[in-house]
């Protein structure tokens, strides 16, 4: 037994909702241009995005954009390399759990943002509330699929209002 | 009566439903007001304060007489209600009464949003809906119809009163909601919906209104009686639902339109005579039909309408048997979400129209006054044409239908005729009249906002749709003025009656407000723990043995914390990372005390105030580099803190370089607190050295556990006793409560909850920010001095040099024993002098602000803020609490080991 089979997640025993648990996830504040921006992003080998709720990808990590001097970068669980990368940095993978969607009609239950694929698509994100409870809306593919990233102590809250929302 | 054909009924399908008891049958697609006229029943309950007879009078949202109680809704209108299998109804006066049953239906709410929506499904709103998708534009249309013809999808509608519009259009991104009222218009084209059960919030670039326009009424003597209608609701109650209400009919109008319904009841095979109030009448009426050029002064009948009295120029006055008398005194464009929108109305001498838009929007058809098909056709496909370019999908102008133009004969607007002004009729719902109007013009009002809250005209559930015209006519003839000086009364959302239902959507019960639960929660649930709410956080309170309850479990578990040793799931504690090299400056300007220098692997107690010298939070910071330190927030005041710092940093500080990053759910805490509690750590974390030399009070160390979990473990007291912080991930939260759990089984462990965690730190006076404090106390207040740096500068610190925050007989914590040991002063008491009066005005001292049993001191004791306290030591003071009275003694705020010698165990 490793000590990763100690961890537990928000929605372990949740059923009905796809909760993606343990990505890696650290948080980067720093001003969008100038030397540590640059720095950071020769370390990830991706740029960190300036276009407002837009990701960009770089290996197999993506960059989320959060605020003007603020994202989110998420890698796969087990990516233990990416805590202690930036000096910068803030390690948030436990702050939030990961819980997919593949339905825009059901987010717009709760969502007040327009997600028409006009308005928002496969590599875009945002920080939105659904329902009431804050959370990061990604959006990784067309079909559509949408990752919404929940403050833990908010995702059995928000797991109860996607499984009411989607009785309708 | 039913007709033997025609309408858009299906008479293959008969519904029996029963109204006052009583069953009848109707068919598909009737409204119950029509299948009760086709069931001969014209009269409906009677009027709320008069309790005159009264019966339909429209066949719309504007009916005012016809409500009815459906189940467990109230006040729905008859004129509105589908009929369904089954269906049971019951008139009502006026009022309804809501049922105390919890609402069983589900309710929803969507958000969308969209190029265009058009308000509306007539002529004007399908010509604009179809003209501006056919460019690919996002078109939205609204349309009331009847409920259940709508595609159950919610999407493009196939069939039904929109006629097709859906398969031509299949391809486009038209979205059609029939059954569906707009009845809010806010900034930014923000409208909102109600679709059946489903709330629809609605931001379009662009809105086109063609809300059409609602007939207004005559007011004449006696024009309340059953068999009085609108002449529009006629003809739709004749070509839609086949329903002839009245064989011998009096047709009263003042311009062209009612002359269709002339029509229909002639075609329908009822006898005719039109009272028209030009004085050359137009020739529209069919052959054989009498129009004589007058007005209806008054009626006969008491259940029903049995005659006419007619008034004419030129001739004898004229008595008309009938047994309907259809109304049309012109039409009012239905302007309601226009003025919501802020859009201004003028006066054109009929009706108020449109004028001005403040939002992008354009009102086309009827609702703009344009009452000519294809003056109104023209101008919905204008709009639709300009709105869809602007959004950036162009269309051309379409062809228009071949529409029949004709002459039209100028109205001949009359609001009132002469006659006894107590019978007459303004407000059929609220039962006001002409004698109430003019009262309340003789009693000095002069705006229309003032007559209508002195008569309640307008305020029915109706929104005076057939009534505040009427209204504003009368206002205007007893001030010498028009309607137009007058001006309308103000429109507000909503614009027809919604349920608060439907406004809660999904927002009730457990999704009433979002419940927070940290990772080791369901071990509490399992554990037996009750619950107290904190802010949003569920937090466990005490955990009661069998047997048990709250006062003897919060006994055992504080001896538990003083003599053997305590578990506490603090992880709710607000924590924010503060990073950058000016951290340390940063929070020196925050707090009052000192952090700047704060050794690395070191934790500081801060407090911290508000600009006016006020406590605003408190908690332990620990430094774990350089530029890097952990905050910790009260439970409740953690959104608060970031805030906070955020726009001290973002609005006055730029040049710090230093970003906050909130991580309360990255970390579970785990308070460990008593004397043997370094036992339990020395097992838990066997790699740490627990000795107090090499692991001093308020340090840090970052660790291993056990069982492979890396934890950061603090030595932190909130209770005065030997005491540690056990911080893990989230993820590992409830692992390392269970290790530390079994870990301390030996030493009988006891997790206690916020009860017992709140006494122990009364016990040692530390306040609670928010439950000893209120926004008006200051540190110095509180007996907290030392933690106010005299050498650097902080938030609040001008404000504590104030002569009223500085002079020395504020109100002081301090602490509080009852004579008798075992009286708990309720907390919130307030306390007054030994010899204060009994009676009124008595002279306050303070209050209590937390008040507890300790099983430590073996008696009650409080904590509270007392007039002068601290040199008011020893004094004695009573509680009066009605009944009885509880007198305590000030004391030291400090009750137990007072010289801190538990603290390193």
């Amino acid at each position: 037994m490793t000590v990763e089979d100690l961890r537990r997640s928000p929605l372990a025993s949740y059923p009905g909702v796809t909760e993606i648990p343990f990505l890696t996830m650290v948080n980067v504040r720093v001003p969008p241009t100038g030397d540590a921006a640059a720095r950071i992003s020769a370390r990830l080998g991706g740029p960190l995005p300036v276009v407002p709720n837009s990701v960009v990808e770089a290996g197999r990590r993506h960059i989320l954009w959060l605020g003007p001097d603020e994202w989110l970068v998420v890698g796969p669980d087990g990516d233990r390399e990416l805590p202690g990368m930036l000096p910068e940095a803030v390690d948030v993978s436990a702050n939030r759990t990961t819980i997919e969607v593949r339905s825009r009609d059901l987010l717009e239950h709760g969502c007040t943002l327009d997600l028409h694929p006009r308005a928002f698509h496969a590599g875009r994100c945002a920080q939105t509330t659904i329902a009431r409870t804050q959370v990061i809306l990604w959006q990784t593919s067309d079909e559509p699929v949408y990752r919404l990233l929940v403050r833990g102590s908010f995702a059995t809250y928000l797991a109860d209002w996607l499984s009411d929302a989607a009785c309708s | 009566m039913r007709l033997a054909q025609g309408g858009e009924i299906d008479r293959t399908r008969p519904l029996t439903f029963t109204l006052d008891g009583v069953e009848y049958t109707g068919f598909d697609g009737d409204t119950l007001a029509s299948a009760m006229l086709a069931n001969g029943i014209v009269q409906v309950a009677p009027s709320l304060y008069r309790q005159r007879p009264r019966g339909i009078f429209s066949a719309g949202v504007e009916e005012p007489n016809a409500l009815v109680q459906v189940g467990a809704e109230p006040s729905l209108q008859a004129t509105t209600v589908r009929l369904r299998a089954g269906l049971v109804a019951r008139t009502l006066s006026g009022v309804g009464r809501l049922t105390p049953e919890p609402e069983q239906h589900r309710y929803d709410k969507r958000f969308t949003h969209t190029d265009i929506l058009v308000i509306g499904a007539g002529p004007s709103g399908r010509m604009a809906a179809r003209t501006a998708a056919a460019g690919g534009a996002r078109v939205i249309l609204v349309g009331a119809g009847l409920p259940e013809l709508s595609d159950p999808s919610g999407n493009v509608e196939s069939r039904g009163p929109l006629g097709g519009i859906g398969d031509e259009l299949a391809a486009t991104q038209l979205r059609v909601l029939t059954g569906a009222t707009a009845f809010g218009y806010y900034d930014s084209n923000y409208v909102l919906v109600a679709h059946k059960q489903t709330l629809w919030h609605i931001r379009a670039r662009r809105v086109i209104l063609a809300t059409g326009a609602h007939e207004q009424p005559i007011v004449f003597e006696n024009n309340d009686r059953p068999g009085i209608m609108l002449a529009g609701a006629v003809r739709k109650y004749i070509t839609q639902y086949a329903v002839l209400p009245g064989r011998n009919a009096v047709v009263c109008t003042t311009n062209d339109s009612a002359y269709a319904t002339v029509a229909a009841l002639v075609q329908a095979g009822a006898r005719v005579t039109v009272v028209d109030s030009r004085p050359i009448p137009p020739d529209l009426a069919p052959k054989g039909v009498e129009v004589i050029s007058g007005l209806v002064t008054n009626t006969e009948g008491r259940h029903r309408i049995t005659a006419a009295a007619v008034t004419t120029g030129s001739t004898q006055d004229r008595r008309i048997e009938c047994d309907l008398l259809a109304v049309s005194g012109g039409w009012q464009p239905a302007v309601h979400l226009f003025s919501q929108s802020r859009g201004s109305v003028r006066w054109n001498g009929q009706a108020f129209v449109p004028d001005a838009s403040a939002q992008a929007n354009r009102v086309v058809g009827a609702a703009n006054g344009t009452f000519d098909t294809r003056a109104a056709l023209i101008e919905a496909a204008e709009a639709a044409v300009e709105a869809a370019a602007a959004v950036g999908y162009p269309v051309a102008m379409p062809p228009l239908p071949a529409v029949q133009e004709r002459e039209i004969t100028p109205d001949n607007p009359v609001w009132l005729v002469p006659g006894d002004p107590a019978n007459q009729f303004v407000d059929l719902q609220r039962d006001a009249t002409v004698a109430d109007v003019r009262r309340a013009v003789g009693a000095g009002m002069r705006s229309p906002e003032h007559v209508k809250r002195y008569t309640t005209i307008g305020t029915g559930a109706d929104q005076g749709r057939t009534s505040n015209i009427p209204a504003l006519g009368v206002i205007a003839e007893a001030l010498g003025t028009t309607p137009g000086e007058l001006g309308t009364t103000t429109f507000r959302a909503p614009s027809v009656p919604v349920s608060f239902a439907l406004m809660a959507g999904r927002d009730r019960g457990k999704l009433h407000d979002p419940i927070r639960t940290t990772p080791i929660h369901s071990w509490h649930v399992t554990n037996g723990a009750e619950f107290e709410n904190v802010g949003q956080w569920k937090r466990p309170w005490f955990y009661p043995k069998p047997g048990e309850d709250m006062e003897t479990a919060v006994l055992r578990e504080c001896r538990a914390a003083r003599t053997g040793v305590g578990m506490q799931d603090a992880s709710t504690l607000g924590k924010i990372e503060v990073v950058g090299p000016d951290a340390g400056e940063f929070l020196n300007r925050m707090y009052t005390n000192a952090f700047k220098k704060l050794a690395v692997g070191s934790a500081r107690y801060g407090m911290m105030c508000k600009a006016d010298g006020m406590v605003f939070d408190d908690g332990v910071t620990m430094r774990l580099a350089d530029d890097r330190y952990y905050v910790t927030t009260t439970t409740g005041g953690a959104a608060n803190v970031l805030d906070w710092f955020e726009e001290w940093s973002q609005t006055e500080w730029p040049e710090l370089a230093v970003t906050f990053t909130s991580v309360t759910e990255q970390w579970s805490t785990i308070a460990v607190v008593g004397p043997r509690s370094r036992a339990v750590i020395g097992l838990v974390a066997p790699d740490l050295d627990v000795s107090n030399e090499a692991f001093p009070f308020m340090t840090f160390r970052e660790t291993t556990l056990h069982n492979g979990i890396p934890a950061r473990i603090a030595r932190i007291s909130f209770s005065g006793e030997l005491a540690y912080e056990v911080n893990v991930s989230g993820w590992y939260g409830l692992a390392a409560w269970e290790a530390i759990h079994e870990e301390g089984r030996p030493y009988g462990i006891t997790p206690y909850g916020t009860e017992t965690m709140h006494v122990l730190r009364a016990e040692k006076g530390f306040p609670i920010v928010g439950q000893d404090t209120d926004g008006t106390v200051t540190p110095h207040d509180l007996g907290m001095s030392w933690i106010v740096s005299q050498r650097k500068d902080f938030v609040g610190k001008r404000s504590l040099r104030r002569p009223d925050t500085a002079r020395p007989d504020r109100k002081h914590l301090v602490g509080l024993l009852p004579v008798d040991p075992g009286q708990l002063l309720p907390e919130g008491a307030q306390m007054v002098a030994l010899d204060a009066p009994t009676t009124p005005p008595v002279p306050m001292e303070g209050h209590v602000t937390s008040s507890y049993r300790s099983a430590a001191l073996e008696r009650t004791f409080a904590l509270a803020l007392i007039r002068n306290g601290r040199n008011r030591i020893g004094e004695t003071l009573r509680a009066p609490l009605g009944d009885r009275v509880i007198e305590a003694i000030v004391t030291e705020p400090v009750f137990y080991d007072k010289e801190g010698a538990r603290r390193d165990g």
